[in-house]
């Protein structure tokens, strides 16, 4: 048998060190779902699954009857994601087509690095200013008794989700091919135009993979809701109501719940429903890409 | 070159190893209650200066410190209620057998913003206010407007011990659950139609920030816990022993920082600290438990 050569060796090595790499990605991932699921089927056995999903009461300690009801916490989750998402992807976007279109190089090269030092403000710090100066804030301008509401958790999500949403989008601009630009403006198209009608929708599968990201860091967030949202187990009624995510729940509940009882297993329920939301944000924002990209070509 | 390289690799694992000169037994570690933290990182700093042990200190909430104790991940458990029946069942099939010590008494005071005209409330109307059943400040003689309420979250000691002693139902679904005393404070200074409850050391550290209100029993004499002859004297109804929970008898570095905490010296940073120190009646208890 002939030897074989020293680079298809190596080749092949490299080849078999990455295939194990992404494998091991996924197996992770599967690993996670696995570990969820197993830890949230055994709450089925003192927990219906239709109490668990339409439930408005969840208060597992509580002095009578302990409730597992999750339908308030998933609307104050979604509440306070869509409404964060609400106000960062314009303002994301629009930073991007900023920094990538309009702003002069030497502006670009300062604003684009404080963009990514607010990226790396941890999230205690976001939730302190958000009790100390945001829901006064919010108090005084709407006139509301204190500043502990959806509000508030909506602004400090959307602050900690722009850092990611402009970096990727930004990118996204800045790999469109320089020629279309100059195409566009050479038909007679305004820079506006340009930007809004060309660049951005040939940019548009970053854009979205950038605002899917967003979205993942907005919903899983657990410190800075914690310390700002009031964490009040009501069903919220309006944005200026104290609402509680899941992951507040979690983060309160997991530490002193002790193994192997209902109420650990009903929180593994919890990050189950929460892993699912995800995977549907990111299915739907696929969808959604595809379904464009068909329509442009 | 690369001996040398290696011969430096070499060296930085040793770093590490230096660490073990310190006997294992001589490191101490207390996690749990939010209420007890302050009183007892200053204990230990005391103590510290005292002695070689090393005592790592840990909040979380009494919850989260008794389920520590029975996970066998900490030494001592500070806790701001007694052990839950659920919990010693869960510890007996761990084969752990928690051993409470009172190392102090704390008050808790119900807390109010500085402008709100309300100052003293019967101890029914309190738990009522808690319940959601009484909601607007003008029911309990204060000005027109709702009362937004302030408590702990479900890991709290003090969550537990309110409800229990003042409350004897559920608390009302729209009560802002904050993570710690220090937070409740600072929520109820912003908050005009505010009420909370907190620690004594919290209420007094903060006399001038909040109000404090005056608690009455009967309807007749309104006790103030910042009054420290209404608290010995039993007035003042929400007073409670503070507790750490040991895994076993406590013995070696452990006992002796338990003793430490018992003696003179620090039952007078208890009374610093804004807490009340151990009365007679628990003395005898604390010194069944050790023997």
């Amino acid at each position: 048998m002939p030897t074989l050569s020293k680079s298809t060796l190596t080749d092949r090595l490299m080849q078999a060190i990455f295939t194990l790499n992404g494998l091991f990605c996924v197996g992770v991932l599967l690993g996670i779902f696995g570990i969820l699921i197993m830890n949230t089927l055994p709450m089925f056995s003192e927990i219906r699954l239709v109490s668990f999903l339409t439930g408005t009461l969840w208060n597992p300690d509580a002095w009578g009857v302990p409730q597992f009801g999750m339908l308030s916490m998933l609307v104050s989750t979604l509440m306070v994601s869509l409404l964060a998402m609400v106000i960062a992807v314009p303002v994301g976007i629009g930073t991007a087509a900023y920094l990538s279109d309009v702003a002069t190089p030497k502006t670009r090269d300062f604003v684009k690095p404080m963009v990514e030092i607010l990226a790396g403000i941890p999230s205690v710090v976001i939730g302190f200013i958000g009790i100390v100066l945001v829901g006064p804030l919010l108090a005084g301008v709407f006139n509301l008794p204190n500043g502990l509401n959806a509000i508030n958790g909506a602004i400090l999500l959307a602050i900690m989700a722009l850092p990611t949403i402009i970096s990727l989008s930004e990118d996204a601009l800045f790999a469109v091919p320089k020629s279309l630009e100059e195409a566009s403006l050479a038909l007679g198209a305004t820079r506006w135009q340009t930007v809004t009608r060309v660049k951005i929708p040939a940019a548009m599968s970053g854009i979205i993979a950038a605002c899917v990201l967003g979205m993942g860091r907005v919903i899983g967030e657990t410190m800075t809701v914690l310390m700002a949202t009031g964490c009040a187990t009501a069903m919220p009624h309006s944005v200026a109501d104290s609402v509680r995510t899941f992951t507040s729940t979690i983060a309160i509940e997991l530490g002193e719940v002790p193994y192997d009882t209902t109420h650990y297993y009903a929180l593994f329920g919890i990050g189950l429903v929460l892993f699912i939301i995800t995977f549907a944000v990111n299915l739907i924002a696929d969808i959604a890409l595809s379904r464009y990209q068909w329509r442009r070509s | 070159m690369r001996l040398r390289s290696l011969l430096l690799l070499g060296l930085t694992f040793l770093v590490p190893l230096s660490t073990f000169s310190h006997a294992k037994s001589d490191m101490i570690q207390i996690k749990g209650s939010d209420t007890l933290i302050n009183l007892v990182q200053r204990l230990s700093e005391s103590y510290m200066a005292q002695s070689p042990a090393m005592i790592s200190i840990t909040g979380g909430g009494s919850g989260n410190g008794i389920a520590a104790l029975i996970n066998n991940t900490t030494d001592l458990a500070n806790s701001s209620r007694e052990i839950k029946p659920k919990e010693a069942a869960q510890a007996k099939r761990h084969h752990i057998s928690p051993i409470p010590i009172i190392i102090a008494l704390d008050g808790i005071c119900v807390i109010t913003h500085k402008h709100n005209p309300v100052k003293k409330l019967t101890l029914e109307q309190l738990g009522k206010i808690f319940k959601g059943e009484i909601t607007n400040w003008k029911q309990v003689g204060g000005a027109e407007g709702p009362i937004s309420l302030y408590g702990r979250q479900s890991n709290s000691g003090t969550f537990s011990y309110f409800r229990e002693d003042v409350l004897k139902g559920e608390y009302a679904a729209s009560m802002k659950q904050m993570n710690g005393n220090s937070q409740i404070v600072e929520a109820i200074e912003r908050d005009k139609t505010a009420i909370g409850y907190v620690g004594l050391g919290y209420a007094k550290e903060n006399a001038a920030k909040i109000n404090t209100l005056l608690i009455s029993t009967d309807g007749k004499y309104y006790a103030n816990p910042l009054n420290p002859r209404d608290i010995a004297g039993k007035q003042y109804p929400l007073v409670r022993p503070l507790y750490q929970y040991a895994k076993a008898k406590p013995a070696g570095a452990v006992l002796a920082f338990i003793q430490f905490e018992l003696g003179k010296q620090g039952q007078a940073i208890v009374a610093e600290e804004g807490f009340v120190a151990v009365p007679k009646e628990f003395v005898s208890a604390n010194q069944q438990a050790l023997k």
